[in-house]
């Protein structure tokens, strides 16, 4: 990087910046492959977009050819790990200032030439055309500001869960985010740059500004500027976070001597904004000032967006530009005005990649003939930085520096995905059972569990890979990234949506996959296979020697006594072996924690489901002994399964890849599975999710459709981590069954249960019973 | 039979920036009311009608007086005065030494001060105030003002041609009847309301952004001191040499969105480039400052305004107050704005006796009590 005189971005956002070196891991990922770039240049702000393919390995299990069998020895299957290549979205935003290093940067290390054009928008765009055609020999081409914005904003909806929150300063979070309502218009947008944009969107390509104001963010910056000598708008902020408006504006009581009863108009209400200020002979303090302005600016920009969505009945809007960009003081104003004009009538919501919005969608401008808008995407927890922390204490200055390099990385899923067509309410349907941004005292349990058990993680992942050498300065690097993602989401629980333990669990998958680990369970999982497999034949012919009713409890002991067999799970793996299991399972007593299995064993007396959809958990003796022995049992009595596995690996649990195998290997042991296989009347699918949770929402369009061909009936759900951590409180249009061991010593005692509880809950839809 | 409701007749509105009082001055008086009149009431008329200031704040705005006005039975002239609020101790001690209290009349008061200053009247005057309500009052003054028939121009007018700023002319308006009415008051603050008829009407919303904005942001940022001051300001200066035009921002008119190039971005300066620019904030005069202030705070009176009258599906828009005393450019803006971006739908209608009707309506509740 050329070195320069150190220039104070603080006095103008004009000079460029060239003293930063920029670490290339950390920022310009992937620039190799980089292709379809857009940029978005606001005021002080520069958020650059590129599409990179990125190269990484993933575990695949292969059947051996029968003929070769012998020749495998003992191996049941086998396990290659195998380069692949996926599509990956990069944003990135830094301050203007570092334009020209980072433009340096983008062509030292762009390598593909046939990127001819960069799409350009936001209001800056124009300014550095001339410097990005130079210095990057690529066609700036300018794309329409608003369409940009609001292609954005449609992609963070539909691809990023909890991208929407309302904020409440005072509340225990103050983020409450939205569950993904799957039908996301019309929704109004109102952007606060310089002035005010109120856009009302009806669908991915109809949108139309509906209205606006001159007074925005501009005159927040400017006004504010002028009366307060203080140039730049955090600072601004913060001086208005700290004044007294009332010293300025006139209020209610200022006029009444107390309030306007009748009205019902308080007496703290501002009748007249600075109506304190018409004197010569008075000086007030730069904060009030600040304050006041702030008051008004967000009250009018509040009313007019109610009289907008009140005119266009819409009751989702969302606040955007930089006037809010995070900051906790506009979003409180805003949301305290919103709440004043409509009485609680309609939520302002704020989005988290709300920055981003106008690259994203000169992004997607560029890259319509990649078809983006086809495919799911999701967010990547190990590349994107996360929302910046916004508590009201924090010094808005500090916030500016940190996010000097803020990212964000989404990942091309293969499966495009959809919701559970039998939710019962997709609007309302949220996964997870515990919301740990809510739950201090969880969330402190969690963060602590998760990094306890991350050296066995580490070591499990080193372990993985015995042939490589470099494998454990890998893991190492995994453990840092991990450790840092945990350390921040301490301090900013809210920083990727709503903490919970599906989240975490999540990131951690994610981050080992950036470290190249990503299945460091295969070869346990194979081993656990090859043994259960060997139980199966005896294991059958047990059950059907037991009368109807005896079995019908034994299938279900099965299932639970093979799900206490976990890897995932702390306590099992400390102190489970396959006997332990066999004996865990003739000694759980009923009644369990939550029991209705006699509600179930009544509902089998009737008539058989048509379909069951099963979405299983791990490998091994969960899978083999338990599962397939219940399933076998549905599919004697006549009922259609569907077995849902993830689609790429997590943990220990098992991938549908894993489950084609295992399924053939059984078939050939069972006629019973052989010919439910062959007749269809057995299935396979991918859930579309390599997570050790469940998120009904966001499940593979093939599953989906199965789902509904099939008229599936009955949902069965399986493991603690898709029964209880999600899904626990999920409800369905069909009959549910959810099954788990609770192999957590704090979650059995939060749910008044002991370690090795047993959830069984059966659960009918009101008006279903049969 | 006279009916016989004791002079003086009065009727004050105290606002937040300023009180207005009106006063019926009888010219009907026979000589046997001449007799029995007291000495205090007398000179209370005399003082009021020989001059045109008292003291040095209030103002008689003697072009708005209405002449041979039947009132109640009585014919007189209406007379309209105005002072600041904080001169409110000034007018009570006045009052006090002119012995108001000892005459046989009810001073009915409306607006947030007849609250606030209620038991200040007591105790420094002797007087007991009747409160009325500020809406009531506004609504019932507004109606009864348009319905008198005076020989005066007409109370009701409106701009001819308001996209053309140039050859825009003020037109009379014929007001009655032409229910339902948004009614917009611009005071230190803004009330909105929605009137259906006399006795049926609606608050729909308000803004602080109003008249004391204007003068308030005027105060801190060019130093001027008094509304006419800031008024006359802003009629030199040029609100474009601040506003951040959607030109500079586009280049051109932003056709997209139906935009063009003039209207304003961004208000009172600035983005963030802009204000790098120490030179072009020198560049910019007070007399800017001063028109912007104006511009802006007229300009958003405007839209929810507009949208107000969307929202209630009422086409007829009436401005009254205070803020648009003296203030054609004001008004202008209003009639333009209504008519552009409603294209043609909307009326901006606004009456010449624009900050009293709320005293108005205090008279006749006065006269005539509900």
């Amino acid at each position: 990087m050329a070195e320069c005189g150190r220039v104070d971005s603080n006095t103008s956002s004009h000079t460029m910046d060239k003293s930063i070196t920029l670490p290339p891991d950390e920022i310009f990922r992937n620039m190799e492959n980089a292709k379809r770039f857009a940029i978005d240049i606001g005021g002080s702000l520069t958020k650059l977009a590129y599409y990179s393919t990125v190269q990484h390995k993933v575990a695949k299990v292969r059947s051996f050819d029968h003929s070769t069998k012998e020749a495998a020895g003992d191996k049941l299957y086998e396990i290659a790990v195998q380069e692949e290549v996926t599509a990956r979205l990069h944003f990135i935003k830094f301050e203007n200032a570092y334009i020209e290093t980072c433009l340096d940067f983008i062509k030292d290390h762009l390598v593909n030439t046939e990127t001819k054009v960069i799409k350009a928008t936001g209001g800056g765009a124009h300014k550095f055309k001339e410097l990005i055609e130079r210095k990057l020999g690529l066609k700036v081409d300018k794309e329409d500001e608003m369409t940009c914005l609001i292609k954005g904003c449609n992609f963070v909806l539909k691809n990023i869960p909890h991208e929407a929150f309302v904020y409440a300063k005072h509340a225990d979070s103050e983020f409450r985010f939205q569950t993904t309502n799957p039908d996301i218009f019309p929704y109004l947008l109102v952007n606060i740059g310089s002035g005010v944009s109120i856009v009302k969107v009806e669908s991915e390509d109809k949108f139309e500004r509906i209205g606006g104001s001159s007074i925005g963010g501009g005159t927040f910056w400017g006004l504010g500027a002028l009366l307060t000598k203080t140039k730049r708008f955090d600072e601004l902020l913060q001086l208005a976070s700290k004044g007294q408006h009332s010293s300025v504006d006139m209020l209610v009581k200022d006029i009444y001597g107390g309030s306007y009863a009748c009205l019902g108009l308080t007496g703290d209400l501002i009748a007249s904004s600075f109506g304190k200020s018409a004197t010569a002979d008075k000086e007030f303090s730069n904060e009030d000032m600040a304050k006041s302005l702030l008051h008004m600016i967000s009250n009018d920009i509040g009313q007019l967006a109610c009289l907008y969505a009140k005119l266009h009945n819409l009751s989702r809007v969302y606040f955007g530009g930089f006037f809010i960009r995070g900051h906790p003081v506009t979003m409180h104003t805003i949301t305290y005005s919103i709440n004043f004009f409509t009485k609680g009538e309609v939520q302002a919501l704020f989005l988290r990649h709300e920055g981003y919005l106008g690259a994203i969608g000169a992004f997607l401008k560029g890259a319509e003939e990649d078809n983006p808008n086809q495919y799911s995407w999701g967010e990547n927890y190990a590349g994107s930085s996360g929302l910046m922390s916004v508590s009201p204490d924090m010094n808005p200055m500090q916030r500016a520096r940190s996010g000097t390099f803020d990212m964000l990385e989404m990942d091309r899923l293969d499966r495009q995905l959809v919701n559970l067509p039998l939710l019962q309410d997709p609007s309302s349907y949220i996964p997870d059972t515990v919301d740990l941004t809510e739950d201090a005292q969880a969330r402190e349990y969690w963060l602590y569990c998760f990094e306890e058990a991350l050296d066995g993680v580490v070591k499990r992942a080193v372990a993985s890979q015995p042939d490589i050498p470099e494998a454990a300065e890998r893991a190492e690097k995994f453990r840092q990234k991990y450790l840092h993602k945990l350390q921040t989401l301490r301090h900013q629980p809210f920083a990727y949506g709503s903490l919970t333990v599906r989240s975490l669990l999540d990131t951690r998958e994610h981050c080992l996959n950036e470290f190249n680990f990503p299945d460091p369970y295969s070869k346990i999982k194979e081993r656990e296979n090859d043994i259960a497999l060997k139980y199966y034949q005896k294991a059958v012919k047990s059950l059907e020697e037991l009368s109807w009713e005896d079995r019908q409890f034994a299938l279900v002991r099965g299932v639970l006594a093979g799900n206490v067999f976990d890897w995932g799970a702390k306590a099992v793996s400390d102190h489970f072996s396959i006997k332990l299991i066999f004996t865990f399972c003739f000694s759980s007593d009923r009644p369990w924690l939550v029991d209705s299995f006699d509600q179930w064993l009544e509902r089998l007396k009737g008539p058989p489901h048509r379909c069951a959809l099963f979405f299983v958990d791990n490998s091994g003796v969960d899978i083999i002994l338990g599962v397939i022995p219940f399933v076998r049992e549905l599919l004697s009595r006549g009922t259609e399964v569907v077995l849902a596995s993830n689609s790429g690996p997590a943990l220990n649990d098992v991938t549908n890849s894993e489950l084609q195998i295992l399924t053939e290997r059984i078939a050939a042991m069972d006629p019973v599975i052989d010919s439910a296989l062959r007749e269809d009347r057995l299935t396979l699918v991918q859930n579309g999710s390599s997570s050790p949770c469940l998120d009904l929402s966001r499940l593979d369009k093939v599953l989906a459709m199965l789902v509904r061909e099939r008229q599936t009936d009955l949902v069965i759900i399986e493991g603690m981590g898709r029964a209880i951590h999600t899904n626990y409180y999920a409800m369905l249009s069909c009959e549910s069954l959810k099954m788990a061991v609770i192999k957590n010593s704090w979650l059995a005692d939060r749910l008044g249960g002991k370690l090795f509880s047993v959830v069984f809950k059966y659960e009918v839809p009101a008006g279903k019973s049969h | 039979e006279k009916l016989k409701k004791s002079f003086p007749w009065f009727g004050m509105d105290i606002g937040g920036t300023l009180v207005k009082l009106v006063y019926f001055e009888p010219k009907d008086i026979t000589a046997e009311e001449e007799q029995e009149e007291v000495e205090n009431l007398r000179s209370i008329r005399h003082y009021l009608t020989s001059n045109t200031a008292y003291g040095t704040t209030g103002i008689r705005d003697v072009h708005l007086e209405m002449k041979d006005l039947t009132l109640c039975g009585r014919t007189g002239n209406l007379h309209f005065i105005r002072f600041p609020t904080h001169d409110l101790p000034v007018f009570m001690q006045m009052g006090r030494n002119k012995h108001f209290s000892s005459l046989h009349t009810t001073l009915c008061a409306t607006g947030g001060g007849a609250y606030k200053f209620e038991s200040d009247f007591r105790t420094m005057a002797d007087l007991e105030l009747h409160k009325l309500d500020e809406l009531d009052c506004l609504v019932r003054g507004v109606l009864y003002i348009d319905s008198v028939l005076t020989s005066g121009p007409s109370e009701c007018y409106y701009f001819e041609n308001p996209s053309d700023l140039d050859h825009c002319a003020q037109k009379p308006y014929t007001l009655e009847n032409h229910y339902p009415l948004l009614l917009v008051n611009i005071g230190s603050g803004v009330s909105i309301l929605a009137v259906y008829s006399e006795n049926n009407y609606k608050r729909v919303t308000g803004t602080s952004l109003g008249g004391g904005t204007f003068l308030g942001l005027c105060c801190l940022l060019t130093g001027c001191s008094t509304f006419e001051e800031a008024l006359e300001m802003a009629s030199q200066g040029e609100s474009t040499h601040v506003d951040k035009l959607v030109r500079d921002i586009y280049g051109g008119d932003y056709e997209r969105f139906g935009l063009p190039g003039w209207t304003v971005a961004s208000s009172l300066f600035c983005d963030g480039f802009h204000m790098m620019f120490k030179e072009k904030r020198e560049s910019v005069s007070k007399e800017d400052l001063a028109r912007a202030t104006l511009v802006t705070i007229t300009n958003n009176i405007g839209s929810i305004t507009r949208m107000c009258a969307l929202n209630e599906n009422i086409e007829r828009v009436v401005f009254v107050g205070n803020f648009l005393r003296v203030n054609i450019l004001s008004m202008k803006l209003l009639a333009y704005a209504m008519d552009y971006w409603s294209k043609g739908q909307l009326k901006a209608l606004f009456l010449r006796h624009e900050g009293y009707f709320g005293a108005v309506g205090a008279l006749l509740g006065l006269l005539h009590p509900s």
